[in-house]
């Protein structure tokens, strides 16, 4: 998976509601029966809450999960 | 998968098996395929064909007595295929540049004695192997009997251009010497006379005075070692050896043919030092297995050449070919479009299976192809010689199971819907209420609970009214999805559960209100201890109900869970006719009914083909169907079919029944859950447990979004404990513009994402999905 996410402008638009701060792109890790990645992904600066926008989730994602599952 | 295990199944594909023609010929030469080039006028392609397989195409291609024609499956619908004159139309057209691949030399040489089509054919052979080939003839010119066709029929330059390109291999020919056969085994490590020219009598006497004949038919070896005979001039004429070398008193040229590929197979071996005669089985004329319908093939008669001759031209050849069968099975390619949608066949996939259950590094491709399978046994019904795809995918699933090589994805949503109604929320089992035990146990299965609720109220009242001896009724799961999803464990717990409950109730009949219940639980319980409801209902005079749907004509889908109830078919079709519904066949029915697409848990790992199945099955007949497993009418349902339940003409629950659109995967657990509250209040006077907090969270879903979360199998109670999470942490995200917000909660392997907002009455749910991979949250 490529490590930079394919991010559409409004995914930016979403802000952590307890900490009142706009998401900013910083590495996430993602883990997968057994193999890990790391995606620049926005997410809180201060709690590290995140956002796996749908297109990810239903696109590259799932093709991923698809492939680590016939592996 | 034992290696045996997959030889059984790829010996029962026949798909493989050669066509008559193929099989009828002395060489195998590949007919069919030669034919079908011929018909979309690839005449280079035809002369490969040719070449792969037949010595000196050139002569053969001319004079072959065609064999093949006489197994041709054409001549029972129309005249055979003129294989004999399409070889004739190919060989006289000019010939495609070739190389020859010729295998490294070798030391030891080797002798032919005659140079007709046996001897030329041997030497041709041989040298291809490596062998270094000296061909001998009494007389000046090569070609034996060859020389003595018509020359319209067999040019005696086409002759010369053969052994032309034998030489140009190098073979080496000495025309006009006549050694004896002591001088040739003195100077060459093997021999083959091929008999019947007079003129080589040194040869084809032996020391001792006796003619050199074949003592065996199959390797042509002789009394002398390294020396092998053809027997083309054994006494009467005709041939000895029964492999079609003669026909009517006629050498055949093809036979002969046969006959020199023979010595050069038992001299090869013989200078290896190898059996000459293990595996040879396969040599000559063959029959075959292979299974062609003609049920749809009109009859067409051969096409007549213009030219006096008999000579095609290229047109007419063409036309001639297309007449051609391509003969193949596929019987059950054509009923299953699993079967179609993988590209190929049985055979193939059983190797495909195997070999997938082989690999440690690397990807799984076969995966797909063993979890998309409907286990339905089509293929096995039409099969002639009964090929189990059904057992091998499930035989495949387990053995992933085992070795923990099941993707997680493929059957866990639908094992999630069984540990719900495996749950406390549906569960139940209880003697008819003011009864210690019950005679009779209504088993309506979970999905007829999860599709109509009201219909299994109605039903069970019905059987308390119409039987004695008290009936019982057991909420449970049949334990379908766990056996299709090759979980033999968690079935047994299942299995376990259900037969100790139903002995509790005092061991009473069961009666099933869905086949696939009975189907998977059958083999469990003992013979007369279970029942269909349409074998009670037909005998205790059930008339349709009040408001119900008009009695059109309909077409009747079995489903394929009841393949081997016949008996089951027909108390359906008895029942459906005492109700005055008059039923129209569809034309895969009975024994060789279709799957809705939902069998096998198809639509689980593949949905996109369950849908292309369900459509499929819909478009069988315009009519509007009538089935009797809740299943498979809403999988058709889904598909926009108009199809009704039995059970919605005896308890129609609302003006269209045929219309009710299919029940989403949440809205089936709510009915089976308050289907269960409703029946214990009711008639037992119980209440119902306490809902957990996050139930009370109040959702306004519009259609489409409803749609949606379907699709993606996200349920109702995902997105409940979602935003009840959200809402009870704050740790949500807030939109800036929009003012949404966006909750996401993991409760097992899937993290749900959800979008919404606040309304007066409760949530807005404006989005939903999901993914399977874990996030390391990092501060
Ligand atoms: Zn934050």
């Amino acid at each position: 998976m490529a490590s930079i996410a394919r991010l559409s402008e409004d995914d930016l638009r979403w802000m952590c509601c307890r900490c009142s701060r706009p998401l900013e792109v910083g590495p996430v890790e993602l883990t997968y029966l057994g193999n890990s990645f790391t995606l620049e992904l926005p997410r809180c600066p201060d709690c590290g809450l995140y956002l796996i926008p749908e297109e990810l989730a239903t696109g590259r994602m799932a093709e991923v999960e698809q492939i680590l599952e016939d592996k | 998968m034992e290696q045996s295990r997959l030889r059984e199944f790829e010996r029962r594909c026949i798909q493989e098996e050669p066509a008559e023609c193929v099989a009828a010929c002395p060489l195998h030469v590949d007919a069919r395929s030669f034919v079908m080039a011929v018909a979309v006028g690839d005449w280079d392609g035809a002369w490969k064909v040719l070449r792969k397989t037949m010595p000196l195409p050139g002569i053969l291609g001319r004079i072959c007595d065609h064999p093949c024609e006489l197994r041709c499956r054409r001549r029972e619908r129309g005249d055979a295929v003129r294989i004999g004159a399409l070889e004739r139309a190919c060989v006289t057209r000019p010939a495609p540049t070739h190389r020859v691949l010729i295998l490294p030399r070798r030391d030891a040489r080797v002798a032919v004695v005659g140079s007709g089509l046996a001897g030329l054919t041997t030497a041709s052979d041989l040298v291809r192997k490596g062998h270094p080939v000296t061909v001998f003839d009494s007389y000046e010119t090569a070609g034996g009997r060859l020389l003595q066709f018509p020359p319209e029929l067999l040019p005696p330059k086409v002759v010369a251009a053969e052994v032309a390109a034998l030489s140009a291999l190098g073979v080496e020919f000495r025309l006009g010497e006549s050694p004896s056969l002591e001088e040739l085994r003195a100077e060459f490590a093997a021999v083959f006379v091929e008999g019947g020219e007079e003129e080589l009598q040194p040869a084809g006497v032996g020391p001792d005075g006796r003619p050199v004949l074949p003592y065996d038919r199959q390797t042509l070896a002789t009394q002398w070692e390294g020396v092998f005979a053809g027997d083309e001039a054994t006494p009467g004429g005709g041939s000895a050896t029964g492999d079609g070398l003669s026909s009517g008193g006629r050498v055949s040229p093809v036979g002969l043919a046969l006959q020199g590929r023979r010595a050069a197979v038992s001299i090869d071996r013989f200078l290896q030092g190898a059996s000459l005669t293990a595996a040879r089985e396969k040599e000559g004329p063959q029959p075959t297995r292979l299974f062609v319908s003609l049920a749809r093939v009109e009859s067409l008669p051969s096409i007549e050449p213009e030219d006096v001759g008999g000579a095609y031209t290229a047109e007419e050849a063409q036309e001639e070919a297309d007449r051609c069968l391509r003969c193949e099975c596929l019987e059950c390619v054509k009923v299953c479009d699993y079967l179609h949608h993988f590209g190929s066949y049985p055979r193939r996939y059983a190797r495909e299976i195997y070999n997938n259950a082989a690999i440690v590094q690397g990807e799984h491709k076969a995966n797909r192809l063993i979890n998309s399978c409907m286990l339905c046994g089509l293929c096995t019904a039409v099969c002639p010689e009964n090929f189990s795809m059904a057992d091998l995918c499930l035989e495949a699933r387990r053995g992933m199971v085992e070795r923990g090589k099941m993707p997680p994805s493929a059957h866990e949503f639908a094992l999630e819907d069984y540990a719900f109604s495996r749950s406390a929320a549906f569960v139940l089992a209880r003697t008819e209420p003011g009864r210690e035990r019950c005679s009779y146990a209504f088993f309506p299965g979970c999905q007829l609970a999860g599709s109509n609720p009201a219909q299994v109220e109605a039903v069970y009242e019905y059987l308390r009214g119409k039987l004695t001896g008290g009936v019982g009724l057991i909420l449970d799961c049949c334990g379908a999805p766990p056996t299709w999803a090759g979980r033999q464990d968690l079935f047994g717990q299942g299995l376990a559960d259900i037969l100790r409950e139903r002995h509790r109730l005092g061991d009473p009949m069961l009666i099933f209100a869905c086949p696939t219940c009975q189907d998977v639980l059958a083999p469990h319980l003992g013979t007369g201890t279970h029942v269909f409801l349409s074998e009670i209902m037909e005998e205790t005079g059930i008339t349709v109900g009040a408001g119900g749907p008009t009695l059109l004509p309909r077409g009747l889908h079995d489903p394929c869970t009841t393949r081997d109830r016949t008996h089951v078919q027909q108390s359906v079709r008895r029942l459906l006719a005492h109700l005055d519904q008059p039923i129209e066949e569809l034309a895969l029915s009975g024994q060789i009914t279709g799957c809705c697409g939902y069998g096998g848990l198809q639509a689980n790992a593949n949905p996109q083909l369950a849908a292309a199945v369900a459509v499929r099955r819909s478009a069988e007949s315009p009519l509007e169907y009538v089935t009797y497993c809740a299943m498979c009418r809403d999988s058709l349902a889904a598909q926009g079919k108009r199809i009704l339940h039995v059970l919605d003409l005896i308890y129609p629950t609302e003006e269209d029944p045929a219309g009710r659109r299919r029940p989403g995967w949440s809205e089936r657990r709510e009915n089976r859950a308050r289907l269960k509250a409703r029946l214990l209040r009711e008639l037992w006077n119980e209440g119902g447990g306490a809902l957990e907090p996050w139930q009370e969270v109040q959702l306004i879903i519009a259609d489409e979004v409803k749609t949606l979360l379907d699709t993606r199998r996200i349920l109702v109670e995902d997105i409940q404990q979602a935003i009840y999470h959200a809402e009870h942490t704050e740790e949500k995200l807030c939109h800036d513009s929009s003012g949404h917000f966006l909750a996401f909660f993991r409760p097992r392997a899937v993290t749900f994402w959800v979008e919404y907002s606040l309304r007066d009455s409760g949530f807005e749910v404006h989005n939903a999905y999901s993914h399977r991979m874990a996030v390391e949250r990092q501060v």
